[in-house]
């Protein structure tokens, strides 16, 4: 809501300045976005009439000009403008005057003619204006008035934004009474009589039963001059409020919507065949709107119809043809109340909306309808003339106000601090809120203007405004001490991010919402989480990893010339369920990239490779030990690709990335890639201290050669299925080709570590031990080697 | 002169003249070997009378420590110098940078996140957590925002196949939480919001955090002095001016915008609050006139901003490696 703070003024003036003022209202809830001057400063710039007008000697395009400034002597002043002629009033500067631009206006010769100031444009005083040439004053402008109070420049446009619970300060009226409500100043009210009807013309308004119209006034004003200009007063508050003027009669609606707040719509007499209903729309009726835009109007739009056809939506739009135009002759004035429940919504249906109808949905003063004609029907003639007809006034269904209690002690339980029944019934009084007061506290009935006042809670805060959000305490809090729990067992997501930082992975941040393609190339997933109405096609389904967005993420950072790149994320994904439900789980990525370390004299120039990534996956899960499996999956390579199970469930999956996916996202080689459920990550359990023995280990080693196809873990589970109690440990140390092993094998060293809690282990238990692991092994394939 | 002094003058120089350690033990054998010229003489004692034997006894003794000691400075400078030797050349230039890989970091939004719930955490705040994709329910009518409200205007929303929205703000999570946790209730809630939008300043992913205090008679006043406490702590501005402003939310009454006066002495908005509607408490089964509290949310990318002096919001999305190990 734009306004000028002159248009207030002459309703409401407190002795605040115009920052104060701005204060006031942001604080009282009403936040002044914006506050910016009608026209730049400039002095020394008075109302002037050209009285003499001859061309110059030495110049053709110049004239020389005699100024009466209201002086008493005319001032020759030297004027180079395509429109000045004898009789023009325009804007003056006098010798001293300050133009904007710090423009200094002296006495000068131009062309060997004195010239004594400078006739001006609208551009120069820097209220631009669309003449070519000075700026023309009407005739009846004061001579020697400064400019600045004739065309009333020391104003200053505010910007508010209006919550959409404060829909009574849509208006001047509104905002001068809230003003009058918080500083006490007084509230010049309208002086609104009735216009006496001159002649008897009406037309016949009619309320279907189910359109949720409360008031409908109506009003028939003939033989109008629809094309008489619009007032400068009218068009300066208009413009300043951010309206453009259009002719005389929608000017005045526009008017009174912004001083009033009251929606109101002129239609031509002449085009309204019959009476007037206000009824709903029927399923295949259309309407052309004023925006020239043609509605198929359904059901559950209200509309204004004639006796044939719908000629306006209601609350929302004028239609185009039964509007006023600068022709019409005769009108009629319609000032109504549409429930807000009626007009909530269809805006944003139909793609369009207004002034009214965003006044309507959120709740228009259910009691200003009459005022309101009455006030507009006084401008109609006094800008347009004509003859008005009576008023008539059809009510449908008004709402109704309850009366809402507020306790005084639950008015200091919730605002921490304790007011006097005294001062909150100050508040009310000031606020306009009639009420009733009892020993627990008050019974409010809201005015026709709040919409927003129908518990106690919208009571309180209304207390808490008016008394000042700054006046309440804030004095540290009391409160029950209690600790927050701290499951040991749970690796917490801040720990998981320190980890994988700490392993030189960089955590990004990526849109949940991803292309398409991503799905399909490494999820596998033809049928993702749509969105009804993405940012853009390349932003249109919720991805079910976080690959794509690490893929991305690495292709980027390569343009930008980064040629190592490790990243990670923790994010939501959405798998869709078979049911139309949506699984949405937090999972774990990372992707590296490059060399295994930074580029660097210490270290090998090695590529990252699986094993790397591995390591990392095995750091996240420790001390849980995944099983890893080998697995086919859409975004990598089939050969370097593991499923990771926790307890036999799949936990998530690792691999490097299918060479058509590096060839098609452009990149150099092959990142390795990580995906884990953040839940599996989560949990590391609790530490149960096993017994530490004070005996001596024994160590072997076991050399087995297999087939090259033939996993690692396949012999060494083997071998633990066959460990004796007294194998502490059991692990692969080394992995062997070439010279002694056969083509086609390789050779796998394991350690074993056997020791027992209670005694020295004898020989033959060590050497039963070992033989039976090598059984084990020896029957899942593998050979001693020799 | 004797012939011991004459044997240990001989010994003497003949250990400065050594060159190497070979060549002193060879010295060393000449003189105090099994025949070494001072063996040989100690071995001819024997032959001399016990007053005669003492006396040369001594001598000899006198002369033979003297040669050991002398042998052992020798051996100790040659050995003192080869460990030198050996020190220089395994000097390492200490200047070359560690091996191995140096740690990355965490984003900037994360930081912030983890920085504002551990403040919380401090004041007994434990942090609760939602689904991203909410349905109609949990992200508006719990919150006292029935369809057709002017309030969905204000809120562009992504909507999903199904009708179901990603959610536009974490205040479903207070939802859900208060629909499964009777007060006292005490919680943050850091997440990934949605909205139609797309600038220099809105992303149409951000980043929000809701907070959320029920209990017996939590007030406005508790509020104010929550969230004061809380900027003053995370700007580490003791004197940092906090004001609250009088606004609107469909899901709190005695609602309030959070602003801050920043080192220009401008006032900059930095959250929504308010004291939960009695609608939204009944909504989720806690009874309003037996519980009050209150709620707030604030943008996390936007504390993260103030907080780095970052002034596009864009970059904390495109993942540029450069921007990105500025935090690390």
């Amino acid at each position: 809501m734009q306004f000028s703070e002159q248009w207030l003024r002459s309703r409401v003036n407190p002795s605040l300045s115009t920052d104060e003022l701005s204060y006031l209202l942001t604080m009282a809830g009403l936040e002044v976005e914006d506050v910016t001057a009608a026209a730049p400063a400039f002095t020394g710039v008075v109302v002037g009439e050209v009285k003499e007008c001859e061309k110059h000697e030495n110049a053709d395009r110049l004239r020389v000009t005699k100024v009466d400034v209201g002086t008493g002597e005319l001032v020759q002043i030297v004027c180079g403008a395509p429109n000045v002629a004898v009789g023009v009033k325009v804007p003056c500067a006098l010798p001293g005057a300050i133009l904007p631009g710090d423009f200094k206006i002296k006495p000068t010769k131009m062309r060997g003619v004195e010239s004594g100031g400078m006739l001006c444009s609208g551009k120069e005083l820097g209220v631009p204006d669309e003449v070519d040439g000075l700026m023309l004053l009407p005739a009846d402008a004061p001579v020697g008035q400064n400019i600045r109070d004739y065309l009333g420049l020391d104003d200053s446009l505010f910007t508010l934004k209006i919550t959409p619970n404060r829909a009574d300060c849509l208006s001047i009226r509104g905002i001068a009474r809230e003003v009058a409500a918080l500083t006490g100043s007084p509230l010049a009210a309208w002086d609104i009589a009735a216009v006496a009807p001159q002649t008897d013309s009406q037309l016949a308004v009619a309320i279907a039963d189910n359109a949720p119209c409360g008031r409908y006034v109506g009003r028939v004003v003939k033989n109008v001059n629809a094309a008489a200009p619009t007032p400068d007063w009218m068009k300066r508050r208009l413009e300043r409020s951010g309206l453009r003027s259009i002719s005389a009669i929608v000017d005045i609606t526009n008017y009174i919507l912004l001083e009033q707040g009251q929606p109101m719509h002129a239609f031509d007499l002449g085009k309204i065949n019959g009476g007037i209903t206000v009824r709903m729309a029927a399923a295949g009726e259309k309407l052309v709107c004023l925006n020239e835009k043609e509605v198929a109007l359904t059901p559950d739009l209200m509309v204004i119809a004639d006796d044939q056809q719908p000629l306006a939506i209601a609350g929302i739009m004028g239609g185009l043809d039964s509007g006023v135009t600068t022709a019409s002759r005769d009108i009629f004035l319609e000032s109504a109340f549409f429930q807000p429940e009626a007009i909530a919504g269809k805006a944003r249906a139909l793609g369009f909306g207004s002034d009214s109808s965003y006044r309507y949905e959120r709740g228009v003063d259910f009691a200003l309808q009459t005022e309101a004609i009455e006030r507009a029907t006084a401008l109609v003639q006094e800008i347009c003339g004509g003859e008005a007809g009576p008023l008539t006034e059809t009510v449908g269904q008004l709402p109704q106000r309850s009366s809402v209690t507020v306790r005084t002690a639950r008015v200091a339980r919730v605002l921490g601090v304790a007011l006097a029944a005294e001062q909150i019934a100050a508040i009310f009084t000031r606020l306009g809120l009639a009420f009733e007061q009892n020993d627990a506290g008050f019974v409010v009935s809201a005015p026709s203007f709040r919409f927003d006042i129908e518990i106690e809670e919208d009571l309180i805060e209304e207390i808490a405004r008016v008394y000042g959000y700054d006046n309440i305490p804030a004095d540290a809090p009391v409160a029950a001490q209690t600790m927050l729990p701290q499951p040991e067992g749970l690796r917490v997501r801040s720990e998981v991010r320190r980890l994988l930082a700490g392993r030189d992975f960089q955590e990004i941040v990526s849109y949940a919402f991803v292309e398409e393609k991503w799905e399909r190339d490494f999820a596998g997933n033809a049928n993702p989480v749509r969105l009804i109405n993405p940012i853009a096609s390349q932003m249109s389904v919720m991805r079910s990893s976080l690959i794509g967005g690490l893929v991305d993420t690495l292709a980027a950072n390569l343009n930008r010339k980064h040629s190592r790149v490790r990243v990670f994320e923790i994010a939501r994904v959405f798998h869709k369920q078979a049911d139309g439900s949506v699984q949405q789980p937090e999972v774990v990525a990372g992707l590296a990239h490059g060399g295994r370390v930074d580029e660097q004299w210490g270290s090998k120039a090695e590529r990252v490779d699986f094993y790397d990534i591995k390591a990392d996956v095995e750091a996240l899960l420790y001390p849980r030990m995944a099983e890893y499996r080998k697995a086919a999956h859409p975004a990598f390579h089939p050969g370097r690709c593991a499923e990771v199970l926790l307890g036999g469930a799949v936990v998530g999956v690792l691999g490097e990335l299918h060479p058509q996916w590096v060839q098609a996202y452009g990149l150099t080689n092959a990142p390795v890639l990580f995906e884990l459920a953040v839940e599996a990550v989560e949990q590391v359990g609790r530490v149960q201290l096993a017994p530490v023995s004070k005996f001596q280990p024994v160590r072997r080693d076991l050399a087995l050669v297999v087939a090259e196809d033939v996993n690692a873990a396949t012999i060494q589970l083997a071998m633990k299925a066959a460990a004796s109690a007294f194998v502490r440990e059991l692990a692969l140390f080394d992995v062997y080709r070439g010279k002694g092993v056969d083509e086609g094998k390789k050779s796998l060293a394991f350690r074993i570590v056997l020791q027992a809690a209670d005694r020295t282990l004898v020989d033959d238990e060590v050497e039963q031990a070992v033989a039976a692991m090598l059984a084990a092994a020896q029957a899942a394939g593998a050979v001693l080697r020799a | 002169m004797s012939n011991v002094d004459v044997i240990l003058k001989e010994g003497l120089a003949a250990l400065d003249a050594v060159t190497d350690l070979v060549e002193l033990e060879q010295v060393k054998a000449r003189f105090l070997g099994k025949s070494g010229a001072l063996t040989e003489l100690l071995k001819q004692l024997g032959k001399l009378s016990p007053d005669e034997r003492k006396t040369a006894g001594a001598t000899i003794n006198a002369a033979k420590q003297a040669f050991e000691a002398r042998h052992n400075e020798v051996r100790d400078g040659f050995n003192a110098a080869k460990l030198a030797a050996q020190l220089a050349a395994e000097s390492l230039d200490v200047t070359l940078p560690g091996r191995g890989t140096t740690p990355a970091g965490l984003h900037p939004v994360t930081l912030t996140l983890e920085r504002i719930t551990s403040l919380f955490a401090t004041m007994g705040f434990e942090v609760a957590d939602g689904p991203e994709i909410e349905t109609d329910f949990h992200n508006f009518q719990a919150l006292n925002i029935p369809e057709n409200h002017p309030a969905r205007a204000m809120q562009d929303t992504f909507y999903v196949e199904g009708g179901d929205v990603l959610r536009t703000h974490t205040s479903p999570i207070q939802v859900r939480y208060m629909l499964d946790h009777q007060p006292p209730i005490k919680i943050v809630a850091p997440g990934r919001v949605y909205r139609v939008d797309s600038d220099a300043t809105h992303s149409p992913m951000f980043h929000q955090m809701e907070g959320l205090w029920i209990d017996q008679n939590v007030s406005f006043a508790d509020l104010k002095a929550t969230i004061t406490e809380f900027l003053r702590r995370f700007f580490e501005r003791d004197d940092m001016q906090v004001r609250f402003r009088p606004s609107f939310f469909p899901f709190t009454e005695t609602s309030a915008e959070i602003d801050v006066l920043d080192e220009q002495g401008r006032w900059l908005e930095v959250g929504g609050s308010g004291m939960v509607h009695p609608n939204v408490l009944r909504n989720v089964g806690i009874d309003p006139e037996k519980y009050t509290g209150f709620a707030f949310g604030i943008g996390l990318d936007r504390f993260a901003m103030l907080r780095y002096g970052v002034n596009d919001l864009r970059l904390f999305f495109e993942n540029d490696l450069t921007f990105l190990k500025q935090f690390n």
